[in-house]
């Protein structure tokens, strides 16, 4: 078992990075009723243990017992018939899914689940809650017209079915869910408490940590804990007992982003592109997700660039990351920054260097 | 047998005005309906407003004193966007519902006039082609139904709709409405809340009753009967002031490292950056340091990114670029480099 799986608290008690926001939803839940909840934060900050801790305060030992099913819908809109298959975790007193997995058919989805939900009593009705709970991921991907869904769906059955929304930024979710919502916000780990975890971590499994290990390794994950852990697990794999220089190896897909990186900087040439865009290829096809290509690749340059160049290149990293979103196709949105780089930074060295 | 813990009930919907004339402080609207609620005759109706202002209450206000509990489930259709609010409905399921005539039976002294009544709630978000196959309907039954539209631009209302109804707007509420309302709730909860803490509320809220109200709710569950300033801050998602400061600092020490270095600790806090725009551009407006020029400058550059944030851009890269765009802004750097 994974170190990350394996040391995740199970209960609010045993919470540590976040044990204030612990605290107050265990107060929160003391009570009988509890309101819909919107968990937002950076990956890796602990949003799901939060929410699995909390469905276990709620519903005890029960919340464990999990299983896996593909469920089909047929809904019928009267023009057209539709069928969505969707996989979701549930137990006998909660669901969990991503209906952003639907694509742009979410809306039905989040529709039906909730009244399927609210027709479906809870199983022992006299047990410690009247209502059920669905726990929706990645609410910040459903369209609009989902979420638009979601707030009258949410107020109709809010007797017998309570939500739980995790999202990354609540930026994307429109006001009228949020408002509906108990805000929590579950801000990602300082450095400080990712060496204390790993140094938990370390203590259990009976490892020797050199001074100043946990650190790098903190300062490598960019406060992610989630790779700061696996990180930690990786070193031990690779090398133990641990060397007092010791560092984490990176990911693959960003030491590959690095090369493309150094790639763009040593030759500005459009027989250079046309290698890139080959390594551009090769990382959308392995599911790695454009933006944070774009986000990794603008990091790298900033590092080797003048401040006046950093300004220019940052602004065109938004712009071409918002065409990105709007249109279809991403390798023609990182092969035009990358075009643009090249551009920009060819005009920069011919000047100041003749 | 221990003591039946009472479920508690969202205050939104607690505290929601039963009568027209209890809604707070629409009192053009108030009147014109008070009025018009004696003859009963009513016209099609188009509430429009901000969120929170009390159109989803007027209207529902409306129905219920027009038929009574009885009466009210069979005349009444209320639709919302959760609904599919397509062609298909408009041409099914209203329509039936419309065409059918009713009776003037009177029912425990409410005035129950001779037509129904259809709600649609969030009628912006009803497709154009939905609106169109609605005029028909509305003209054809207009003496057995009248229908209520509410939405929060009537801008997206097509003009045939609108001009059949009578409009009606929702102003957004002012602090002093909204500091009664809210002392009324914590005085009837036991809440006590000083006068800091009430100010901040509105100020959060931005003239929304329904995000004061339930934001009044999360703190008192959270933190007891006695609630400060800082507990509604937390809860309600707004970014602390130091934030925000600290983040303009940095673009004004005029080194590009440090404004990215403080725009991944924000990220990594996991502040909402339309928020912080949006705080960001009370302190740049504010600001008694700046020059005009730069202000547009840096506000024109706020606005572009809360656009693209809109569409659903990254959050990181558009708040850089805004950082970026500030201190070049703040140092009069070229907007476009020239070699």
């Amino acid at each position: 078992m994974l170190w990350v799986d394996k040391y995740r608290p199970k209960t609010l008690d045993k919470v540590t990075v976040h044990d204030q926001v612990a605290q107050n939803l265990k107060k929160l839940v003391a009570e009988q009723d509890c309101p819909h909840l919107l968990f937002y934060g950076p990956s890796g900050s602990g949003k799901k243990t939060l929410v699995m801790a909390l469905i276990k305060q709620m519903f005890g030992a029960g919340a464990d017992k999990v299983k896996m099913e593909n469920k089909t819908w047929k809904i019928d809109t009267g023009s057209r018939n539709i069928e969505i298959e969707l996989a979701m975790l549930s137990s006998a007193h909660h669901v969990e899914m991503n209906p952003s997995d639907a694509g742009f058919q979410d809306r039905y989805v989040v529709q039906e689940v909730i009244k399927e939900m609210a027709k479906n009593r809870p199983i022992d009705a006299k047990g410690k809650r009247a209502f059920k709970v669905l726990v929706l991921n990645e609410v910040d991907k459903l369209s609009r017209e989902a979420q638009h869904s979601l707030r009258r769906t949410m107020e109709k059955y809010s007797a017998s079915c309570r939500l739980i929304l995790c999202c990354n930024s609540s930026s994307k979710v429109t006001e009228a869910v949020r408002s509906r919502c108990l805000n929590v916000r579950v801000n990602a780990p300082s450095e400080d408490q990712i060496v204390q975890v790993l140094e938990f971590i370390g203590k259990k499994e009976n490892l020797q940590l050199p001074f100043g290990f946990a650190a790098r390794i903190a300062a490598q994950s960019n406060r992610n804990l989630r790779r700061a852990i696996l990180f930690f697990e990786t070193c031990k794999v690779q090398q133990y007992p641990f060397t007092s220089n010791q560092v984490a190896p990176p990911l693959d897909w960003e030491q590959y982003v690095s090369e493309i990186a150094a790639d763009i900087m040593k030759e500005q040439s459009p027989k250079r592109l046309f290698a890139v865009r080959q390594k551009f290829y090769e990382l959308l096809v392995n599911c790695i997700p454009p933006e944070s290509i774009l986000k990794k690749l603008l990091a790298e340059l900033l590092k080797k660039l003048d401040s006046d160049l950093k300004h220019e290149i940052c602004h065109w990293a938004a712009h071409y990351e918002h065409k990105m979103r709007l249109g279809s196709k991403a390798i023609f949105h990182l092969e035009a920054f990358v075009a643009k780089f090249m551009s920009i930074y060819k005009e920069f060295l011919v000047s100041t260097f003749g | 047998m221990a003591p039946l813990v009472p479920s508690s009930q969202p205050w939104v919907e607690k505290y929601r005005p039963r009568q027209v004339k209890d809604v707070a402080h629409q009192e053009e609207v108030v009147r014109v309906l008070t009025t018009t609620l004696q003859t009963a005759d009513l016209p099609h109706m188009l509430f429009y407003g901000p969120p929170g202002t009390g159109k989803t209450t007027t209207a529902l206000a409306i129905a219920y004193q027009l038929y009574g509990p009885e009466l009210y489930k069979s005349r009444v259709l209320e639709l919302n966007a959760s609904d599919d609010r397509g062609i298909n409905v408009v041409r099914t399921k209203i329509k039936d519902f419309a065409a059918v005539a009713v009776g003037s039976a009177r029912k425990g002294g409410y005035p129950c006039p001779p037509y129904k009544i259809i709600i649609l709630d969030e009628a912006d978000s009803m497709t154009e082609d939905a609106q169109n196959a609605l005029r028909r309907t509305m003209e054809t039954y207009s003496k057995v139904t009248r229908f209520f539209f509410i939405c929060n631009y009537i801008s997206r209302i097509i003009e045939p709709l609108a001009s059949r109804c009578a409009k009606f707007r929702f102003k957004p509420l002012s602090e002093e409405v909204m500091s009664n309302r809210i002392l009324h709730i914590c005085n009837e909860e036991g809440l006590s809340l000083d006068a800091q803490a009430l100010a901040t509320l509105s100020t959060i809220s931005n003239g929304d009753l329904r995000r004061a109200i339930t934001y009044l709710q999360s703190a008192a569950r959270l933190f007891g009967s006695s609630i400060s300033s800082t507990d509604l801050i937390s809860v309600s998602g707004a970014i602390p002031e130091d934030v925000v400061k600290s983040l303009l600092a940095s673009c004004k020490s005029g080194e590009f490292d440090v404004a990215n270095k403080e725009v991944n600790n924000i990220i990594a806090d996991g502040y909402p950056v339309s928020q912080l725009i949006s705080q960001f551009l009370d302190v740049i407006v504010n600001a008694d340091d700046i020059p005009d020029e730069q202000k547009a400058r840096i506000c024109k550059k706020l606005g572009e990114a809360d656009k693209c944030l809109v569409d659903g851009a990254d959050e990181y890269l558009q708040l850089l670029d805004v950082a970026s765009e500030t201190i070049r802004a703040l140092f009069d750097m070229p907007q476009t480099l020239v070699f």
